[in-house]
């Protein structure tokens, strides 16, 4: 680890923090194109965060000191996960402090402390969500382990920096246990992100939300910190898909002249990717909550299969 | 502390100094006060002597001393071996917070019902640590039993209760069940010398059929105390009959006495070990793991949902041992090591979060008198301290990081994840699907955890009452306090703990980890190599506390609102009551639905035309039908026929007498 890296490490922490909700942007801008409409821009997310940081919070009478403190811990959680993905080099010193099973720990983490919060004012809304989450998410946690497992597998590491290298390696040859990984990490990046078809991110219809439901009660600077956690989450997701499937062009350890390239083929992958995604909720419908346990259980299947072709087929 | 004593002699006189108290406490009956200020905090003196002790004897030396106690010519063998030292540590870090806590809790018992506890309770500490200490059956044996007769009287105190009797029933029951099997696995491993001291049955070197016996036999035997399915039916009675800190007591340190027989038994006493006995280890314990787990999320007892999510914690560690044995029995042995290590870190993580967990429920039963989560709520308000100490458990057995659950949830993975090491393609395959169900046990832990703090400490209050709960007092906390910090501790600072696991594992398996600080730094956690796994807690954390800090001061800095109360929004719904929130039903109502198939679900729902509706469900454990119900039938049967045969008339018992004596001329003859 050396002064070089760790400055990088720095410049990439407050790069998506920042660049995070221009994602978000881009994806609904997209899905307005879609949809036909003209959309708000790809800076509507700033402007949102802006104006919920310049409004007067009001907290329900019986918020308990948890409920205040949960927007910052799923900020820092977030931030942390998108910190450590190699998004356009791999040497990032964080990335052997949290591992990839540490990292699905720090999602989790998130989850627990937003799931309480809901809980905390004690509505009706508010359990319904925390219950919901919670549901999605003991599956499309596993799932996602699985994922990564049958990723580290193959590169015989479990540090994300690690897997990258050896994938982006491997120039086009694709694996086909990383086939089925490829499509378990999709539903799971659907379904954690609270995107169609399990959740719906712009919907306060309330028989069908999940997220929204969670955090109904929260206002101003804590619904703006939780908001930019959900872009720097999506952020992270994304970046973590191309990480682990689209990896090529990637500056690797110490080739630093690789990284302007490795920059520009970013936002082309990123600007790729959050148009693929507006497509796909764009052509889904919602699904019954009681159909989202099988979507995900589908997603584990698919990971589960993805480590059996794995260790079968011996790659 | 004198430098000539042996570590077990230490050991030793903390067993005595426990009993002694235990006769002081008898002594002393009806002085509440004397008894709650003096015998509970010297015994939890005594516990951080013997945790001192036992963590400093892990890298010694094995200790042997001969009591001369006992039949004639059966004296006591005691030895104190890494193995021993790393379950009394469990055993003395516990108590310690078990014991301080019950210095406050147990201060409104009546003086003659708390002598005989206080007498019972210490009993049961120094038989625990006697059954660890031990190096023959017969000791063995005697401190097991005694241990689970002073239990059974712990979790009968309020034997006037019928449903507490027949708990204590259930769970004497098994406990002897499985204390035949541990007697008849010891039998076949002194191998027909009669020589029933441990040192002789490692030297025996027992037929692949009859080590095969033992080993079964002690997983049968040791299972029934630890919880494996399908004797884990005692855990979900006992642990809500007995008072709270014997609870955290019995599920925190007993239960890990099981385990130190198992992996006494299959490592150390049977020479070899067959792979095939690490797939039925490692099965049974994933299944258990996730029965255990379904159950928790769909209870609405708070002591019912900790028991079986002790019965969950119970299978990941069994599903370690199985682990270690097959990596071991293909002579991968530093994955082995590995896979070692991460089932003692997750018994000794265990002992803390659990423990932690239960004295909290037993705060909240205390504070409240309502064991049902679905009459609790909002308890964070009342009581914050059990409150934010109960969190730090809930995240831990959630397996979240930066805490101690986490890191041996970390380092059991990984060790899932070589198994490409073994040379078997089959293993190959069902290893990751192992993998997977321990995954999915996790990432259900996490579901009953949130809904068992959310539903107790946050939201509006379900009752009237709960306006009334008050906070733990000054020793309830400080015994929190103790359990919590070590859930911290281990969960930041794992790199110390890991590298002194090495000598357990190094006795048992003849290999560890190597020197997993020196490997890149006492920061970094790094069992294999530094970049094939690594991870660092404390560095984690820092990122937390540090963003944290950053973005607050951030917040801060550009927020220009102010804050000010209000009742809740809810989506503009006025209505609302305490009523509108989750039960505890409600919010394990989706975990029932989807896996219908594991729990015996009987409901009445009323009509939509009802004037007086009334909803009642009920969910059971199949495994009564399916085996407790038809073998208790089976033996009222046979006793029926037995019966049959008793007509209560003298000549006919002796002509019994006469034929039984013909019978057996003839057989000799």
């Amino acid at each position: 680890m050396n002064t070089t890296t760790l400055l990088f490490q720095l410049v990439q922490n407050m790069v998506v923090v920042l660049a995070a909700p221009l994602l978000l942007g881009w994806v609904n801008q997209c899905r307005a194109w879609m949809q036909n409409r003209s959309g708000a821009g790809i800076f509507q997310p700033y402007r949102a965060l802006i104006k919920l940081f310049h409004k007067d919070a009001v907290l329900a009478n019986n918020a308990s000191p948890l409920f205040r403190y949960t927007p910052y811990i799923l900020f820092v959680c977030m931030w942390l996960a998108a910190s450590l993905v190699p998004v356009v080099a791999v040497d990032l010193p964080l990335a052997a402090a949290v591992d990839v099973i540490a990292l699905v720990g720090i999602f989790a983490l998130a989850r627990v402390f937003i799931a309480l919060a809901a809980m905390d004012i004690g509505t009706s809304f508010g359990t319904l969500g925390a219950r919901r989450e919670m549901l999605v998410s003991f599956l499309a946690e596993p799932a996602l382990l699985m994922v990564f497992f049958s990723a580290s597998l193959i590169a015989h590491s479990t540090s994300l920096s690690t897997i990258v290298e050896t994938f982006a390696h491997k120039e086009f040859a694709i694996q086909p246990s990383m086939a089925f990984a490829g499509i378990a990490f999709l539903m799971v990046l659907l379904a954690e992100n609270s995107r169609i078809p399990v959740d719906n991110p712009s919907t306060h219809l309330e028989l069908t939300m999940i997220h929204e439901a969670m955090i109904l009660e929260y206002s101003a600077r804590h619904l703006a910190l939780i908001e930019w956690a959900s872009a720097i989450k999506l952020f992270a997701y994304v970046t973590i898909g191309i990480a682990l499937f689209l990896p090529w062009g990637i500056a690797e350890t110490g080739n630093w002249g690789a990284l302007p390239l490795a920059l520009l083929l970013l936002v082309i992958k990123l600007a790729g990717a959050g148009f693929g995604l507006a497509f796909l909720e764009s052509i889904s419908a919602k699904l019954r909550i009681f159909r989202a346990p099988e979507f995900l259980g589908t997603a584990f299947l698919l990971a589960v299969l993805g480590i059996l072709t794995q260790t079968l087929l011996k790659v | 502390m004198a430098t000539n004593l042996l570590p077990i002699e230490i050991v030793l006189g903390v067993i005595g100094f426990w009993l002694v108290l235990g006769l002081l406490g008898l002594l002393l009956q009806g002085h509440v006060r004397l008894i709650t200020r003096l015998v509970f905090p010297l015994g939890a003196v005594g516990a951080i002597i013997l945790a001192v002790i036992s963590l400093l004897a892990l890298s010694s030396v094995p200790n042997t001393a001969v009591l001369p106690l006992g039949m004639p010519d059966l004296p006591f063998h005691l030895r104190l071996d890494p193995l021993s030292a790393f379950f009394l540590l469990i055993l003395g870090a516990a108590s310690a917070g078990i014991s301080l806590y019950s210095a406050g809790y147990f201060r409104s018992t009546p003086g003659p019902v708390l002598g005989l506890l206080a007498f019972e309770y210490h009993v049961f500490l120094a038989s625990m640590a006697l059954v660890l200490l031990a190096d023959d059956a017969y000791l063995f044996m005697v401190a097991w039993e005694t241990m689970a007769v002073s239990s059974y009287f712990l979790v009968t105190t309020d034997h006037k209760i019928p449903e507490i009797r027949s708990a204590g029933f259930i769970y004497l029951l098994i406990a002897h069940v499985g204390a035949i099997a541990i007697l008849l696995c010891f039998g076949v491993m002194q191998g027909g010398h009669g020589d029933y001291t441990f040192g002789s049955m490692r030297a025996n070197q027992l037929t692949p059929f009859w080590g095969s016996a033992a080993f079964l036999l002690a997983l049968f035997g040791f299972g029934a105390k630890a919880g494996l399915l399908p004797l884990h039916v005692w855990l979900p009675e006992a642990h809500p009959a007995a008072p709270s800190p014997v609870s955290a007591l019995m599920s925190g340190v007993m239960l890990k006495t099981a385990i130190y027989g198992m992996l006494r038994v299959s490592f150390d006493l049977l020479p070899t070990q067959q792979w095939w006995w690490g797939i039925l280890a490692l099965t049974l314990g994933l299944v258990t793991a996730l029965y255990g787990v379904l159950f928790a999320a769909v209870q609405s007892d708070i002591k019912r949902l900790l028991a079986y999510s002790s019965i969950e914690n119970i299978g990941i560690i069994v599903a370690g041992i199985g682990l270690t044995i097959l990596f071991h029995a293909y002579q991968q042995d530093t994955v082995a090591a590995l896979a070692l290590v991460a089932t003692l870190y997750h018994a000794l993580n265990h002992a803390f979060f659990k423990g932690l967990l239960f004295l909290g429920a037993g705060s909240v039963l205390h504070a409240t008198g309502e064991r049902n989560l679905g009459r609790l709520g909002g308890l964070i308000h009342k009581m914050p301290v059990v409150a934010w100490l109960t969190l730090i458990g809930v995240l831990a057995i959630s397996g979240l990081p930066p805490l101690n659950g986490f890191v041996s949830e970390w380092l059991l993975l990984q060790a899932f994840l070589l198994a490409p090491a073994l040379p078997q393609a089959y293993l190959n395959m069902l290893l990751p699907l192992g993998a997977a169900m321990l995954v999915l046990a996790a990432a259900l832990a996490a579901y009953a955890m949130v809904k068992f703090f959310g539903i107790i400490f946050l939201g509006q209050p379900r009752e009237e009452k709960l306006a009334e709960a008050h906070d733990a007092g000054p020793w309830e906390r400080a015994g929190m306090l103790w359990l919590a910090g070590g859930c911290v501790v281990l969960g930041l600072g794992p790199v110390y703990f890991i590298s002194e696991i090495g000598h357990v594992t190094m006795a048992l398996i003849g290999h560890d980890l190597g020197n997993v600080a020196a490997r890149s730094g006492w920061v970094w956690l790094a069992p294999v190599a530094q970049d094939r796994a690594s991870y660092s807690p404390l560095i984690l954390f820092l990122f937390i506390v540090s963003g944290g800090v950053v973005t607050f001061l951030a917040v801060r800095k550009f927020y220009h609102g102010r804050v000010r109360r209000g009742p809740a929004w809810d989506c503009g719904f006025p209505a609302q009551t305490p009523r509108m929130q989750d039960t505890a039903e409600g919010f394990g109502q989706p975990i029932r639905q989807i896996f219908e198939f594991f729990f015996g679900v009987i409901r009445e729902v009323p009509s939509p035309f009802d004037t007086k509706p009334h909803y009642h469900g009920e969910t059971h454990d199949r495994l009564w039908n399916l085996i407790y119900f038809p073998i208790a039938r089976l033996t009222e049967n046979l006793s029926a026929l037995v019966g049959k045969m008793q007509h209560g008339r003298i000549p006919i018992y002796l002509l019994y007498s006469f034929v039984t004596l013909l019978a057996l001329l003839a057989f000799v003859r």
